[in-house]
Formats: structure tokens, C-alpha cells, sequence
């Protein structure tokens, strides 16, 4: 791996501009073989404190990395912009072979720039590439800004304390833009494998019988199960009702076409990571499907309407945090339409 | 198996779709290609949490070994051959699912074992799994394998699917190859056969697919009216290595012509497809293959090229020529490299020449095609000296640097109209994030779902070997040694006198 970098105090976003230009000309005069990917600008806005802890994050998300990142350091008081320009070659390419150069640029601004943060990234982004932008301390400011420029907003519900202010703001932001929402796709595992249990016949015909569905979640995590709850409502055509505190637990229930459906979110205090620990489907005809966290997979146990019992491992490994965020910038670039019916349904549960 | 027409409404949205449970029997399940491809290809699906959620594994081969060695056998190839790094937990699981079979292939005790290992994950989890026989054996036990399942009544069920995957080559020639279709139909009906060719399964090749039916921009040059002609090219800078044995009984032709490189040509010169169902889209390859005339006896010898390497310089080496080359027969006539020039005669492409070639030992490692475009009517600018113009080209490269680049001319900087060729460049490894999952990865996946877009059916295979059948009974009938070529150079001379006046190969 090889670093090119270009640093300045107080300078300008044209500075810095004219300064990558440079960076990629000399590049490219090294010879062919060093290409600049294109696929995915990032804008990342974060407290200046924990810069680090984000690009290490961003260095973990393995082959997702994007085209160009521009990590906007917030230091409350600061005036002038100081920037560091990092062209990074990977690999060594053999005879024939390329070499993908990526940029990042990383900003130090102060909290007055983020209002206007367009002016400042404008001219810093590939044009005609999706941009993404990504506020993981909050700064929503900086999010509105930017909106103009970015068509996807990445977000991470479970991050927000109330579940209510996180579906409002995810709702909020997909008026306008294609949410990415980490909480959302920490459930997919589970999805694929609801979808999975009732794809055979005699399940598909328990579909519209379920009577209860029990989703165990990490306790900051609540918005992940809401969303899962949202998924099975949107998708079977439940009509939701809203979902009462009990105990730390949320409870209450949808109404599907043949009768109510119980649903309960239940926090589970050994999971240590967000997202969801497991999850349990009931139909009225006495079928059950539970899906836990297990090694290896998911740990899988079935009862038949007959009663029979059975009990397997879904195979897969476990993506973790960088794993997932890595998912979240490779779906800015794809689209899921079932996400936003999800969390509307979501939003209808919390009342 | 009992099917529901009602769609599962949980589906929408999500990338990876359900998969019907599986057990996957791989017959010849300790050699070389279950090794390095298949079982990292079956653990990178498991990792991914691609695999059907429920799925067994048994492996059957003549290594009289129990259960656990084959498990150990297993878990040394996907530790050394996955693309990536194993995670114990999951390889472990992984590894409890599988079961082993040793045996031969034509013994009837080992179909016996089979049934019951196979009915026994049944009886455990209480559901009848589909059944995937994957045939990674030498040809000649195709048949046998197939007509033993036949016997063994584990070539259908009620409940549940029975698919059977065979690796090429489906013949030697277009006689082997109806006959090896016969038999295995004879027990099988055609949807139930997966015939890999796993070229079709690299991304760069289904992109092709894309390129041409996702781009209004393409199809109105896309005939004679405006296309010179195509170069589709294998090149390869390694020799024959440790395949001595099959390489020098197959050569050239057979190794990569009749399969790869015509899975190439249809999916260049076919029509759009209605849909992109599997049966659509070969109906429309198999169309392409018909429409192409094979050469009669007398014009083998003007339609075609074939020569050996010789000796030569490759990556600053010296190395041996194929005559040299450890295992190869002496004064073998197998060639190492071969050339056509073939014409799809339809409504689209007739009098357009297509030329092939493919070859071992060459200057680089490259596949591509390069669609050469007629030259302008008219240079008004011819005056000023404008020696650079040439003719546009689109080359769609498949490895190493999959991609698409278009050759424009363009003026130098300058007072005067002086042109010079440039390009315009696209690389898949610069535009998506993702990387290619194997090509074995994705076809398992396929053939457990029933997939059959990207193999290859009965009648293309055959449909390929009339065009290839009549070549090589030509070259049978020729004496002498043949052509050499240095190792580590762009090939024979003799390639050249296939072109038209004004044409020439790309450089490899």
C-alpha cells in the first residue's frame, strides 16, 4: 500500500480541490496501471474527539471502502479550515494489472461551518457518483446541509436513546433521500430467515396465522426489533397497534386478516452488541419457529402443528459492527423497497 | 414437489432469496476440483449465510477414509483454498453436516450408503431435503453415475427436487457428446441437468449480458452495417503445467473453443431474449450456434490455425516448449494453440468475420473481445496528414482488467488535423464495491435453486461440437509436425493468413 498526501492550515475548499487534482495527475503519470475508483463519495460528520475511533471504524469496513471520503472533524470554536489530503494506492499491480487509488480528505471546521457544510464539500465530491453522508454524533444540522448534494443519508436508529425521535427522524430524512439505516439492516439475517421458514407450502400456509411474534433484542436496540415488527406488518398486511411499555418490554398488538397478532419486544441484558438476540413465531394452528444467536449461525428450533420438534444451525458468520457498516455503504448504492413501508408501520406502533 | 404460485410476500427487497433445503452429493469428492473449488465455494456460501438454511453434505470417492478424515480432508482444503480467512465456528458447524461415502462409483453398495445417509438427514430434521448430485469425476463415469442413480431410484422423488450438476467436457467430439446426452436423458429429464460451464458463472461474462441488452447505446451499431469484425481472444502466459495427461488428449479446441469461447460468441451475437428465463436466453445462444456454418474438410485449412510452443522466454524465464513438457507424448500433434475464423450467417451478422483464438504460452494472460467497427466514409481531413485515424473498436475485457473500453480518434494538440487513437476506459474494479464471488459460488447456488440460465443445455453443447466436430476431423487427416511458436510470443504466423487484407490481431 502507498500514501500520497497534501496537508494545509486555514485554506479554502478550492485549495484543496486543485490540491487532489494534483494528487491524481501524478498519479496517473506514474502510469496507467493506478485507476481512481468512482463508485461512492462518503461525507462523514463527527465530533473532533472522536476522529480516530471513525476512521478506524472506516478502515474496518474491509472491501466497502468508498471512492472518496470527506471526514468533517467538528471542533467547537475553531474558524479556519485545515485539511489533509490522503491519495492511498492499493496493492502492487503486476504488468496488466490496476491499482485502485482512494481519497480521503479529512476537514478540522469549526460547529458555525456546519450549517452551510455544502459550500464547504461541494467542490470537494466526484460529481455524477452517489454521495453518501453519514453524522454518527449527531449535528443534524450538518445532515440538512449536505442534503442537496447527498441522495443517501446513512443513519443508525438504535443510536438515538428514544425510539420514537430515531423512527421520526429516519422517517423525516426519507421524504427527500434513500436512508441507509444500520438498525434496519442488522435485522436482515433475521429477515432472510423468517422469509425463509414460510417459503415451503405447508408454512406458507401458516402465514396468515401467526398469532405471536417475540423478538429479543440488545436493550438499547429496541428500534431494531420496532423495524422488524414494521417489516412483518407492512409485508402480511397487518394493521399495527401501538405497543405499550411493560416492564422495560414493549407489548401490544396488529390486527391481521384472520385475527389480532401479539407482538412483544423484549430486551435482552446478556447480549452484549447491537441488534436483535432472537426472535419467536406462533401461528394459531400450533407451529412455532425460534431463531437465537448461536455459534456458528443462528441456532434454529421448529415445532410442527404435530408437535415434532427439530433443531439445527442457519449457517452464517457474524459481520460485526465493521461488518455492518461496511453493508451500509455498500446498500447506498442498491435499494430496498421494503424499508420505508417498515418504518412507517414502525412509527404507527409508538403511537 | 408441490409449488405455491403465490409469491412470498417476505421476499421483497431481500438479495438473497430462500432456497429450497439441500443435501449435495459430490462424487469424486477428494480430487483435485471438490479441493480448490467447490468445498471453499460451499464454505464461502455458508460464511455469507448464503446456503439453503438447512443443507448436508456427502462426499463420495474411491479413499476408503470414515467420516472425521473427510471432515479433516475438508477443512484443509477451504482453510488453504478460500477466498477468505474461515471462521471456526462457522466452519465447524459447517463440517458437522457432512458425511462421507467411499466407494466406487459403479459399486451398488455405495448407492445403498448413499440412500441411506441422504434419507437419514431426512428422518433428523423431519423434512425431505432436495437432492444435488454434483458429478466432479472424469467423463467416462457421467454415465455410469447417472444410470446407477436410475437404478437406485435416487434419480427422482415425490417430494422433493433431484438436479444433477456434470463438469465439461461433455464429449471429446459431437458423437461422445450425443451419446453421453442419451444416456444421462435416458434417465433424467433435461430440467433436472445442470451442465457447468463455469466461464458462465464469472460476473464479467453474465455482464456481457448487461453491456448489450442495458445500453440503448450499443444495439444500433450492433450488425454488419456498421461491425468490420470480432476478435475474441483466451491468452494464457503459463504453460500446460501438471496437466500433461488431459491437456495433450484434448488440446486447444477442446480444452477452451468449444465451450468457453463459443459461450463467448453467442452471448456477443445473440438476439435480446423475451425475458431473462433460462430457457429464453438459450434459445437464443442455440439460434447463434445453428446460424454458424461449419467448415467443410476442403476448407479446414483456410478456416483455421492450430501450433504448438516452442521453446522461449516467458516473464524473463526460459522455459521448455510443449514437445518438452513432462508427460506430453512424444511427437504429440496436440495443439497448444488454435485460431478460427467462423461467420454467423443471419439476418444480423452474415459477412461479418469472427475470429477465435485462444493458446497456451503467449506474451500475456488476457480474454476479451474487440468488436472493430467500419471505418468512416469519408476523412474530410485526410489532407492534413491525419495518418492516426483508425477504425473504433469496443473491447470488452473479461480478465485480468474486466471492462470496456472504446478506441476514439481524437486531435492532437496542435495547429494542425492530426489525429491519434485514444481510449475511453471503464473498469469494473474502479465502479462497484463489491468483488466477484466465484464463479463456482455462484453456479452451486444456481443449481440448488434450479437455476439453469447459466448452463448450458443439451442441444447447445451439441449444436457447439458441429461447429468444432468437422475441424478436428480435418486436422486428423493433416500430417507433419506442426507450427511452432516461441513460448512468451503473440503466436503463430500462421494466425495471420485467417485475416482479411487490412485486418490484424490485437497484441495479446
Amino acid at each position: 500500500m502507498e500514501e500520497n498526501v497534501w496537508s494545509a492550515e486555514d485554506t479554502t475548499p478550492s485549495a484543496i480541490e486543485a490540491a487532489l487534482r494534483e494528487l491524481l495527475s501524478e498519479q496517473h503519470l506514474r502510469g496507467r496501471a493506478y485507476a481512481p475508483a468512482r463508485v461512492l463519495n462518503l461525507i462523514v460528520v463527527v465530533d473532533r474527539e472522536w476522529k480516530g475511533e471513525i476512521e478506524n471504524r472506516l478502515e474496518r469496513v474491509g472491501r466497502y471502502h468508498p471512492s472518496r471520503t470527506i471526514l468533517c472533524a467538528v471542533e467547537p470554536g475553531r474558524g479556519a479550515i485545515d485539511a489533509w489530503v490522503t491519495m492511498r494506492v492499493e496493492g502492487d499491480p503486476r504488468p496488466g494489472e490496476l491499482a485502485l487509488c482512494r481519497e480521503r480528505i479529512v476537514l478540522d471546521l469549526g460547529e458555525h461551518q456546519l450549517e452551510r457544510l455544502d459550500t464547504v464539500v461541494d467542490a470537494l465530491v466526484v460529481p455524477d457518483i452517489a454521495t453518501l453522508v453519514w453524522s454518527p454524533h449527531g449535528h443534524p444540522e450538518a445532515i440538512d446541509a449536505v442534503r442537496r448534494l447527498a441522495q443517501v443519508v446513512l443513519v443508525d436508529s438504535v443510536n438515538e436513546p428514544d425510539p420514537r425521535a430515531a423512527v421520526g427522524r429516519a422517517r423525516d430524512l426519507s421524504g427527500d433521500a434513500y436512508v441507509v439505516d444500520l438498525a434496519w439492516l442488522r435485522s436482515t439475517p433475521w429477515r432472510e430467515r423468517v422469509a425463509a421458514t414460510f417459503d415451503p407450502s405447508p408454512w406458507r400456509e401458516e402465514l396468515g396465522r401467526i398469532s405471536s411474534v417475540t423478538v429479543r433484542h440488545h436493550p438499547p436496540s429496541q428500534v431494531a426489533g420496532l423495524l422488524f415488527f414494521g417489516w412483518l406488518c407492512s409485508r402480511l398486511g397487518w394493521r399495527p397497534g401501538a405497543l405499550v411499555g411493560r416492564n422495560g418490554s414493549l407489548a401490544g398488538k396488529a390486527s391481521g386478516r384472520r385475527g389480532d397478532v401479539g407482538l412483544a419486544l423484549e430486551p435482552d441484558e446478556r447480549m452484549s452488541v447491537p441488534g436483535l438476540a432472537g426472535i419467536t413465531v406462533e401461528t394459531a394452528s400450533g407451529m412455532s419457529i425460534a431463531l437465537d444467536r448461536g455459534p456458528g449461525g443462528l441456532r434454529a428450533r421448529r415445532v410442527t402443528r404435530k408437535g415434532q420438534e427439530s433443531a439445527w444451525t442457519v449457517l452464517g458468520a457474524s459481520r460485526g459492527e465493521a461488518g455492518i457498516l461496511g453493508e451500509g455503504i455498500r446498500q447506498a448504492l442498491l435499494r430496498d423497497p421494503a424499508y420505508r413501508p417498515a418504518l412507517a408501520c414502525a412509527e404507527a406502533m409508538l403511537g | 414437489m408441490a409449488t405455491l404460485t403465490e409469491e412470498n410476500p417476505l421476499v421483497e427487497g431481500l438479495e438473497r432469496l430462500p432456497v429450497h433445503p439441500t443435501t449435495l452429493v459430490i462424487f469424486g469428492a477428494t480430487g483435485d476440483l471438490a479441493k480448490r473449488k467447490l468445498l471453499p465455494a460451499i464454505y464461502n456460501l455458508a460464511h455469507e449465510g448464503a446456503l439453503p438454511e438447512r443443507f448436508n453434505l456427502i462426499g463420495i470417492s474411491r479413499s476408503d477414509i470414515p467420516h472425521d478424515d473427510y471432515r479433516e480432508m475438508a477443512r484443509e482444503s477451504i482453510t488453504e483454498f478460500s477466498r477468505r480467512a474461515a471462521d471456526e465456528q462457522v466452519l465447524s458447524k459447517l463440517l458437522e453436516r457432512m458425511r462421507y461415502v467411499p466407494g466406487t462409483f459403479d459399486d451398488d453398495s455405495v448407492y445403498e450408503q448413499l440412500e441411506r445417509e441422504a434419507k437419514g438427514f431426512d428422518e433428523e430434521a423431519g423434512i425431505v431435503f432436495n437432492r444435488v448430485f454434483y458429478l466432479s469425476t472424469a467423463p467416462s463415469f457421467f454415465p455410469v453415475i447417472v444410470g446407477k442413480l436410475g437404478e437406485h431410484g435416487l434419480d427422482r422423488m415425490q417430494a422433493a427436487d433431484v438436479r444433477v450438476v456434470i463438469e465439461k467436457p461433455i464429449g471429446t467430439n459431437l458423437a461422445e457428446a450425443q451419446e453421453l446426452n442419451r444416456q444421462v436423458l435416458s434417465v433424467l429429464d433435461e430440467s433436472q441437468v445442470f451442465r457447468i460451464d463455469h466461464y458462465l458463472g464469472k460476473e464479467t461474462v453474465q455482464n456481457m449480458l448487461a453491456f448489450r441488452f442495458a445500453n440503448g447505446l450499443f444495439e444500433p451499431i450492433w450488425s454488419r452495417n456498421f461491425i468490420e469484425y470480432v476478435q475474441i481472444t483466451a491468452a494464457e502466459d503459463i504453460g500446460i503445467g501438471t496437466r500433461a495427461g488431459y491437456y495433450d488428449q484434448s488440446g486447444a479446441l477442446r480444452d477452451l473453443v468449444q465451450n468457453h469461447m463459443l459461450q463467448l460468441l453467442t452471448l456477443l451475437c445473440m438476439e435480446p431474449p423475451v425475458n431473462f428465463s433460462a430457457d429464453e436466453v438459450r434459445d437464443e445462444k442455440v439460434k447463434v450456434l445453428h446460424a454458424i456454418h461449419p467448415p467443410e474438410p476442403e476448407e479446414v485449412s483456410n478456416m483455421t490455425a492450430r501450433a504448438q510452443y516452442g521453446p522461449g522466454m516467458s516473464g524473463g524465464e526460459q522455459v521448455a516448449g510443449y514437445l518438452q513438457e513432462e508427460g506430453v507424448a512424444d511427437g504429440s500433434r496436440t495443439e497448444t494453440y488454435a485460431a478460427l475464423r467462423l461467420e454467423v450467417d443471419n439476418w444480423r451478422w452474415a459477412g461479418v468475420p469472427i475470429y477465435l483464438r485462444t493458446g497456451k504460452r503467449l506474451a500475456r494472460k488476457v480474454t476479451e473481445i474487440a468488436v472493430t467497427l467500419r471505418p468512416v466514409p469519408h476523412l474530410a481531413f485526410k489532407a492534413q496528414g491525419s495518418v492516426g485515424v483508425q477504425p473504433n473498436q469496443i473491447v470488452l475485457t473479461m480478465q485480468p482488467n474486466e471492462g470496456v473500453s472504446i478506441s476514439l480518434g481524437a486531435k492532437i494538440p496542435g495547429s494542425r488535423m492530426r489525429i491519434r487513437p485514444v481510449n475511453m476506459e471503464f473498469l469494473y474494479g474502479t465502479a462497484f464495491l463489491s468483488e466477484s464471488p466465484e464463479a463456482y459460488e455462484r453456479l452451486i447456488m444456481d443449481a440448488m435453486r434450479g437455476d439453469a440460465t447459466l448452463f448450458t443445455r443439451d442441444d447447445e453443447v451439441e449444436a457447439q461440437w458441429r461447429i468444432v466436430d468437422p475441424i478436428l476431423q480435418g486436422w486428423s487427416q493433416q500430417d507433419g509436425p506442426l507450427p511452432q511458436y516461441p513460448a512468451g510470443s503473440e503466436g503463430p504466423e500462421e494466425a495471420s493468413s485467417l485475416l482479411e487484407p487490412g485486418q490484424r490481431w490485437r497484441a495479446v
